[in-house]
C-alpha cells in the first residue's frame, strides 16, 4: 500500500497504471517494511517525488529513469554535435598540439633566455627577470622544467585565443545594450559554475585524448574577464572624448581603433592579466581530462597519496603564476602610464 | 544687422525628450508648457519652436542658464543630437536630409567644434590632436603636420607639440582645442562654453585670442555660453535662451538698452554699461549738437574709454566718427544717464 495511491484510485487511472507498469523496483527501505508488515505513519509521508508516485502508479517514471532519459537524450544528439563542433574546435587541438611540440623540442638553454627577453621587453623589469632567473633554475634543478614549458604553451595559446575572441565579443557587447543583456547571464554562469561540471559534457562529446577537450575547457572559464572588462573599459570612455570624436566626423571604425580602444586599453590589460590568471588555474584542473603539465603531477601526487610530488608541482605553478602576474601586471602599469 | 549671407539658419525647430516625442509634438505647438509635458506625461521639452539665422563671418552667441537647452540647440548643428521637429539650413542645404556619408562629409570639413571640457585624446600628443581633423579626413600626412603646427604657432603653444594633454593647465589644453578646430580649415565653428572651465585671466586672454583670430579668419562662429559679460564681449548678434525658447536676439547693445523680458532685465543689471555701451548705441543725431565738440570720438569706442577721455567732466560733448565719417554727436550728460542701471524687476528670476 503506497501514500499516494489514493490519487490515482480517485482520478480513475488505476487500471492505466497498472496497464503501463513497468517492472517494479522497490526501495530498500520499503523493502523493509514490507517485510516487518508496518504501515507508513503520518510523520513519514514523502513529498510527492517521481519515485513515491512510481510506488503507487507503475506508469510514473522514477527519478533513476529521469536522469536516464537526459543522457539518452543526450548521446542521442551528440552525432549531430561533434558534426557541427567536431571541425570547428579542430584548429585549437592543432595549435595546442603544435605549441607543445615546437616549445618542446626548444633546448633549454635556448628556450629559457628567449622566455627572459620577452618578459624583459613586456615588463622592463629587472626584478621580474631576476626571480624568473631563479624560479626556472630551481625548475630545472628538480627536473620539472619540461611540465612547465607545457603548462606554459598551453596557457599562452589558450590566452591568446580568449583575447581574439573576447575582444569583439565585449566591443559587440559594449555598443548594443541588448547583446550585453543577452550575454551577461551566460558570462555569470560561466564563473559560477563549478570548474568540473563543464568537463562533463565535454567528456561525451569529445575523445579524451584530443587536447582541444582540456582547450575547451580552459578557454570557457578564462575568457569571461577579458569580454567583461572590454565591454566595461569601451563604456567607461570618456562621453566628451566619444562626442569629439562624432563631432569631427569620425566613422565607427575610425572611432573604435583610434580613440576607444586604445582609452580602454587598461581595463582591457586588466582582463587579460585576470584571463591568464585563470586559464593556470583551470589548466591545473584540466589535468584531469589528460592536460598535460604540472597539474598532471598535482593529481598524480593526490591520486598515489606522493606528498612530495604534489608539492614540488604545487610550488611550481606558484611560481609561475607569480611570474604571470607580475610581467603582465608590469605591461598593464606601462599602459597606464601612457594614459595619465 | 549687416547684410553678410546666411550661412546657417534653424527653423521651427523643436526638440523633446522622452521615448515617443512625435506624440506629444503637435500638443506641444498647441502652446503645452513644459512643465505640464513633465508632470503629466514625463516627457522634457528640450527647445520649442527656435528660428535663428546666423550669418557668415559673425559671431552668433547663444546665451542663457543652464537647463536653458543651449548646449542641446548647439548640438543640433551637427546632428549630435536629432531634433523632433524643423529644419536647419547650412548653406541653403537641408542638413537633416543628409545621409550618413555627407553628415560625416559636414562634420570633417565644413564645421568644427570647440568643447566645454577640452575632450581632447589623452593618448595623443598635442600635434596629434591638433591634426585629428585631417587625418580623419585622410590628408597627406606632411600637410596635416604642416598645418596642424601653424595653427598651434597661431595660438601660443609654439614648442608644445610633443607634449602631452594631461601635461598641458586648463587654458593651455583649451588652445589646443582651439588649434584643432581651426587645423579642420572648416569654415563654421561651433564653440560650446568654450571658455567656461577656465579661470577669469585665463578666459578673457582667451576671448582676445578669439576675437583676434576672428579678424583675420572671418569664421561663421556659433558660440554658447551662460556669461552674458563674454557673450556682450564677443557678440555679433546675441541669441537669449530660457527654458527652451529664444527670449530676445538681436544686436547685443541693442538688447543691453532695450530689454522686453525680466529675465533679460535681471541679467543685464548687473553689467558694467561702461564697459559694454559703446559711443554708437548712446550718441544723438550730430544735427542736435548744443555747442562745439570738444574732440572726436569713436562710434565703436566703450563708453568708459570716453569717461577716460573726458577726465570725468560731465560738461564736454563730442563729434563721433565711423570710418572717418562723422556719425554722431555725444553729450556727456547723455552718457551718463545710460550708464544708469536699470532696476531688477521686482517679478524677476531673483525675486524669488
Amino acid at each position: 500500500m503506497a501514500t499516494y495511491d489514493f490519487l490515482f484510485n480517485s482520478l480513475g487511472l488505476r487500471d492505466w497504471c497498472d496497464a503501463h507498469a513497468g517492472e517494479k523496483i522497490t526501495g530498500l527501505a520499503a523493502l523493509l517494511k514490507k517485510t516487518k508488515g508496518e504501515s507508513v505513519t503520518w510523520q513519514e509521508t514523502p513529498f510527492p517525488s517521481l519515485n513515491a508516485l512510481n510506488d503507487a502508479c507503475g506508469a510514473i517514471p522514477r527519478s533513476g529513469d529521469f536522469t536516464r532519459m537526459l543522457e539518452t537524450g543526450f548521446l542521442d544528439i551528440r552525432g549531430a554535435l561533434k558534426l557541427v563542433l567536431d571541425p570547428l574546435t579542430q584548429p585549437l587541438s592543432w595549435m595546442l598540439d603544435g605549441a607543445l611540440t615546437l616549445f618542446g623540442a626548444i633546448p633549454w638553454f635556448i628556450l629559457v633566455p628567449l622566455l627572459l627577453i620577452a618578459a624583459l621587453l613586456v615588463s622592463r623589469s629587472i626584478q621580474i627577470v631576476v626571480f624568473m632567473i631563479i624560479s626556472f633554475a630551481m625548475l630545472l634543478f628538480v627536473d620539472h622544467f619540461e611540465m612547465t614549458v607545457e603548462t606554459l604553451s598551453i596557457i599562452s595559446v589558450c590566452t591568446v585565443i580568449c583575447v581574439v575572441l573576447g575582444l569583439p565579443i565585449g566591443i559587440a557587447m559594449s555598443k548594443n545594450d541588448r547583446v550585453q543583456n543577452a550575454i551577461i547571464p551566460v558570462l555569470d554562469m560561466l564563473q559560477t559554475l563549478p570548474t568540473f561540471v563543464y568537463l562533463i559534457p565535454l567528456i561525451f562529446l569529445f575523445s579524451i585524448t584530443e587536447p582541444k577537450l582540456y582547450g575547451i575547457a580552459i578557454i570557457l572559464y578564462a575568457i569571461v574577464p577579458v569580454i567583461r572588462l572590454t565591454n566595461l573599459g569601451i563604456r567607461l570612455v570618456d562621453k566628451d572624448v566619444k562626442e569629439a570624436a562624432d563631432a569631427f566626423g569620425m566613422s565607427d571604425m575610425q572611432k573604435l581603433l583610434g580613440v576607444e580602444i586604445p582609452l580602454a586599453l587598461p581595463n582591457i590589460m586588466a582582463g587579460v592579466n585576470q584571463t591568464i590568471m585563470m586559464s593556470l588555474a583551470m589548466v591545473v584542473i584540466a589535468s584531469l581530462v589528460s592536460a598535460p603539465g604540472l597539474g598532471e603531477r598535482v593529481l598524480q601526487g593526490i591520486n598515489n597519496n606522493e606528498l612530495g610530488v604534489g608539492f614540488i608541482a604545487g610550488f611550481g605553478i606558484v611560481l609561475i603564476a607569480i611570474i604571470l602576474d607580475r610581467v603582465s601586471k608590469a605591461a598593464l602599469s606601462r599602459v597606464n602610464a601612457a594614459h595619465h | 544687422m549687416s547684410d553678410a549671407k546666411i550661412k546657417v539658419s534653424i527653423k521651427n525647430l523643436y526638440k523633446i525628450f522622452g521615448t515617443e516625442p512625435q506624440s506629444y509634438l503637435e500638443a506641444v505647438k498647441q502652446g503645452l508648457s513644459k512643465s505640464d509635458l513633465k508632470e503629466k506625461h514625463n516627457h522634457v521639452l528640450g527647445l520649442k519652436d527656435i528660428n535663428v539665422d546666423m550669418r557668415e563671418g559673425e559671431i552668433t552667441v547663444i546665451m542663457g542658464l543652464s537647463g536653458s537647452g543651449k548646449s542641446t540647440l548647439i548640438r543640433h548643428l551637427n546632428r549630435l543630437i536629432e531634433p523632433t521637429d524643423g529644419e536647419i539650413l547650412v548653406d541653403g542645404e537641408d542638413v537633416l536630409a543628409y545621409s550618413d556619408d555627407q553628415l560625416r562629409q559636414l562634420r570633417r570639413s565644413r564645421m568644427s567644434m570647440v568643447f566645454q571640457k577640452f575632450a581632447l585624446l589623452p593618448h595623443r600628443t598635442v600635434l596629434d590632436n591638433a591634426g585629428m581633423a585631417p587625418r580623419v579626413r585622410g590628408d597627406a600626412k606632411a600637410s596635416i603636420e604642416q598645418e596642424a603646427r601653424r595653427w598651434l604657432d597661431r595660438v601660443g603653444l609654439k614648442g608644445f607639440e610633443n607634449s602631452y594633454p594631461h601635461q598641458l593647465s586648463g587654458g593651455m589644453q583649451q588652445r589646443v582645442g582651439l588649434a584643432r578646430a581651426l587645423t579642420s580649415n572648416a569654415p563654421i565653428m561651433l564653440m560650446d562654453e568654450a571658455f567656461s572651465a577656465l579661470d577669469p585671466l585665463i578666459r578673457t586672454s582667451m576671448q582676445d585670442l578669439l576675437l583676434e583670430l576672428q579678424k583675420d579668419l572671418h569664421k561663421t562662429i556659433i558660440f554658447i555660453t551662460h556669461d552674458l559679460d563674454e557673450a556682450l564681449k564677443l557678440a555679433d548678434h546675441l541669441v537669449i535662451l530660457k527654458d527652451g525658447y529664444v527670449v530676445q536676439q538681436g544686436e547685443p547693445q541693442h538688447i543691453l538698452l532695450n530689454p522686453n523680458d525680466p529675465y533679460i532685465e535681471d541679467f543685464v543689471a548687473d553689467i558694467n554699461r561702461a564697459r559694454v555701451l559703446r559711443v554708437g548705441s548712446v550718441m544723438t543725431d550730430a544735427a542736435h549738437a548744443s555747442h562745439e565738440p570738444d574732440g572726436v570720438v569713436q562710434a565703436r569706442d566703450s563708453l568708459e574709454s570716453v569717461i577716460a577721455l573726458a577726465e570725468g567732466d560731465t560738461n564736454k560733448a563730442y563729434r563721433v566718427e565711423d570710418k572717418g565719417q562723422v556719425v554722431g554727436h555725444l553729450e556727456m550728460r547723455d552718457l551718463v544717464r545710460a550708464l544708469v542701471r536699470p532696476q531688477a524687476p521686482e517679478d524677476g528670476v531673483r525675486a524669488s
